[in-house]
């Protein structure tokens, strides 16, 4: 590091450092003082290891035992994003066992840090916002390089892609836990936690487009394009639904530019589709690089691919209402998200059947390749839950299924079987790679990986449909008498073995991925493991000859 | 020219493949959201909306920060077993002022639309204190802390400023005198004109929730507002019947 460049950078931090000091100092609620804190914090150590001309990064990557010297592609910013993965995972899982106990068991709850309001949104944002989101990044910038044939267009900025989105998680994790939260579901982070994530989508943007534009292919891979209209449409649905007026520009509080049904219609169109676009046109680019990668086989159809991509993003969008069926939101809105829901299962299964193609001729690999094993199943999960959700969104169906745990179950058997499964194969197919070793650490355990998430889920969604038909059957029983038969508190007790099923299947999820961070981190550590191949048919050398008979005991011929 | 061959043009060019994608991820938003603003009968006119008084919003921010809408919805569904339940079905209306709606999308507990009135300040507190020592059954968490923490609003005007800014219609006067209506609805006692208060705010409820006369506390906000819940709109006057009876279509 240059001296110049050095004494610009301390600046920099001190200049960040004071503005953080000056903010403690006046904030207007006690949460925007912590969060000046953890600005003053970072930006202090920054600036002390900027001074000393310490490397930080440097020794970690030694600690994570990271290939050095240059490599043909920016590989370093996705190493890096591999690492914050697993790490993530590890943690929106933990949570997410943690408050299924407290549904559980209620004495988990600890006021007012701990209570189940407040680590809720903490587990949903950690998986799908900081493991999802971390993968997205990391995965992109990987794809968007090899297809292009091209490094990325802005490497510092992509520096500063994955290390502003890591702030922007931890302020909008520990926000959750001190009560800074705007209620919206899966947009819960404060105005200023909001603006922070537009600065690093947008440059975000910047590094994917303009690796784009200076690619030496004269396509642009399919991949790209639904990676291009995640961007494209998490920033659209991110700026409008977070439109909000602050109380005080040194406080955390702001209220939303919409009310009621405005507000309510506008919410739903971001939510479901922060599923669509972010859980599903992003895991979709992973799934159109990665599974023809490791199946060795090309995307099954290209004029597939064209129809899909289309409809699926065009038909998303509508959906939303659904998630306000019988609501005061007028009749025509609803019954037009519901017809376009019923539409999206084509596009989506279009999907599922593009990948699932793509073995054609390969299909031998499900029984002797882990990883590809884990692709087709997340492939099946994308396909049931995309069944699964068009069935949910009829009217009287729905009236049935929503405010129940079936919801529950529905996003969980897409977001542990369809985006946690492709996540953790993409996950297989880069550490090798990206730390240049021959393979990971052990197949086995990626086998026992599978069998952990796959059971964990089969716990989770079987358990959670029985809970949500079952509380709204009751809800609505009504007796001979023609009073209604049960009172709220019933239909939650009935609830209590579901709920310990729910935990257990969490669990067994939970300890796949642990399984997986051990072998992720030997195949960092250089190690290989000794163990019997997965797929060989077994030879014996002994027993390799032809009978050789005294001619005393030998049968003749007939 | 094949479809395939056609959209070539598309994916050799990034511009033209950004733009198309943009437009057809804006139409659907476009057509379902935008006509909501405009549409006369998306929200019905009903008698006795009025925006939450500083105590009611200071409560219904804790009501968000706790993330109570996680497992309780405010929406209740035209349907006999919700409506014996829970009261009426919940009317656009009733939400006009929310910013933001806390309509809920899961209910681990009960609906709270209509929950105004149905129980005594004290139930609210204990059940908030320790929820299974009045419903055995219940998974809710304990919020005993609201007790002891003071009602700290760091400029209750501040947050009446804000929400007139986007669109509620708080007078001056409820503005100028945000602060003591908050302390004045909770301890009527303490002096201020209450008749006064409630020509701004009609049907607020004015007197010490939480048990606790000398102290201004959170538990008093919380349990404000979860006191005035639905309890603004008359149904049962003939007016209300009149305009319900006409809903067609919404």
């Amino acid at each position: 590091m240059h001296a110049e460049a050095a004494i610009g950078r301390t600046g920099l931090w001190f200049a960040v450092l004071i503005v953080s000091i000056l903010v403690f100092m006046t904030a207007a609620d006690s949460g925007f003082a912590a969060h000046a804190v953890i600005v003053g914090i970072t930006a202090f150590a920054l600036m002390a290891m900027s001074a000393a001309r310490f490397d930080p990064l440097g020794k970690a990557q030694g600690f994570f035992k990271m290939p050095e010297g240059p490599s043909k592609y920016d590989d370093d910013v996705i190493r890096w994003g591999v690492i914050a993965t697993m790490f993530w995972g590890m943690a929106g899982l933990l949570v997410g066992v943690f408050i299924a106990s407290q549904l559980a068991f209620p004495q988990l709850n600890f006021e007012p840090y701990l209570n189940f309001g407040r680590v809720r949104p903490l587990h949903t944002s950690a998986v799908i916002f900081a493991f999802g989101g971390n993968a997205l990044i990391a995965t992109s910038f990987y794809v968007v390089q090899r297809t292009c044939r091209t490094q990325l267009a802005f490497p510092a900025l992509a520096r500063f892609v994955f290390w502003g989105y890591q702030m922007f998680i931890v302020l909008a994790a520990t926000g959750y836990l001190l009560g800074i939260t705007q209620s919206k579901e899966y947009a819960e982070p404060e105005w200023y936690v909001d603006l922070w994530l537009t600065i690093v989508w947008i440059a975000y943007g910047a590094v994917f487009i303009g690796t784009i534009i200076r690619r030496h292919e004269p396509h642009i891979y399919v991949a790209n394009w639904f990676y291009l209209a995640f961007i494209v449409t998490i920033a659209m649905l991110h700026v409008v639904n977070n439109l909000a007026i602050p109380v005080s520009f040194v406080g955390s509080r702001s209220y939303s530019a919409f009310s009621g049904v405005q507000d309510a219609l506008t919410q739903w169109w971001y939510g479901h589709n922060a599923v669509g676009f972010f859980l599903t046109a992003g895991f979709l680019a992973m799934m159109y690089y990665f599974v023809p990668k490791q199946a060795e086989r090309p995307v099954y159809s290209y004029r597939l691919s064209i129809i899909h991509f289309w409809s699926l993003i065009f038909l998303y969008i509508w959906a939303g209402p659904h998630h306000l069926h019988y609501t005061a939101l007028p009749d025509w809105a609803q019954t037009l998200g519901m017809v376009f829901s019923v539409m999206l299962w084509m596009p989506s299964w279009g999907g599922m059947i593009n990948g699932l193609m793509t073995l054609n001729g390969a299909w031998d690999k499900v029984r002797t390749d882990p990883i590809i094993r884990m692709m087709v199943m997340a492939l099946a999960f994308y396909g049931m839950s995309t069944f699964e959700g068009p069935m949910l969104s009829i009217k009287s169906v729905n009236s049935l299924s929503h405010y129940t745990d079936w919801t529950i179950g529905h996003v969980h058997s897409g977001a542990l079987g369809w985006n946690g499964m492709i996540t953790f194969a993409c996950m297989y197919y880069l550490v090798p790679r990206l730390w240049k070793r021959e393979r990971m650490y052990s197949l086995r355990m990626i086998n026992w990986h599978f069998w952990l998430a796959t059971i964990g889920i089969v716990f989770y969604a079987a358990s959670m449909w029985v809970a949500g038909v079952t509380q709204g059957l009751m809800w609505r029983e009504y007796g001979a008498d023609g009073y209604l038969v049960n009172s709220f508190a019933d239909t939650v007790a009935a609830l209590h073995p579901m709920y310990l099923m729910r935990a257990f299947g969490g669990l067994l999820y939970l300890s796949g991925a642990a399984i997986m961070s051990f072998n992720v981190w030997m195949t960092l550590a250089g190690r290989l493991r000794e163990e019997a191949p997965m797929s060989d048919a077994p030879y014996d050398p002994q027993a390799d000859h032809p009978i050789v008979q005294s001619a005393a005991t030998a049968v003749p011929a007939e | 020219m094949s479809m395939t061959e056609r959209h070539k043009k598309l994916e050799r060019n990034i511009t033209l493949l950004s733009v198309a994608t943009f437009v057809a991820v804006a139409i659907g938003g476009l057509v379902e959201i935008a006509p909501l603003f405009w549409i006369d009968n998306t929200i019905e006119e009903v008698e006795g909306m009025r925006p939450y008084t500083p105590l009611e919003q200071a409560g219904r921010d804790i009501y968000i920060r706790e993330g109570c809408y996680s497992c309780h919805s405010q929406m209740v569904r035209p349907f006999r077993d919700e409506v014996e339940r829970y009261g009426h079905y919940s009317l656009a209306a009733e939400s006009m002022y929310d910013h933001p709606f806390q309509w809920g999308s899961k209910r681990t507990g009960p609906d709270l639309a209509r929950v105004g009135g149905r129980y005594s300040d004290e139930w609210h507190v204990q059940h908030l204190e320790n929820p299974q020592s009045v419903v055995p059954e219940s998974v809710m968490p304990q919020y005993g802390f609201l007790l002891e923490s003071e009602l700290e609003v760091h400029d209750p005007a501040a947050n009446l400023v804000a929400l007139r800014r986007v669109g509620v219609p708080y007078s001056d006067r409820d503005i100028a005198q945000a602060r003591e209506d908050m302390i004045l609805q909770a301890n009527p006692d303490a002096g201020g004109d209450v008749d006064e208060f409630l020509s701004r705010y009609p049907k607020a409820q004015v007197r010490d929730f939480d048990g606790q006369p000398q102290q201004l506390t959170e538990m008093d906000a919380l349990v404000a507002y979860l006191q005035m819940l639905g309890t603004l709109v008359d149904f049962g006057s003939a007016a209300a019947q009149e305009e319900l009876a006409e809903e067609t279509g919404r």
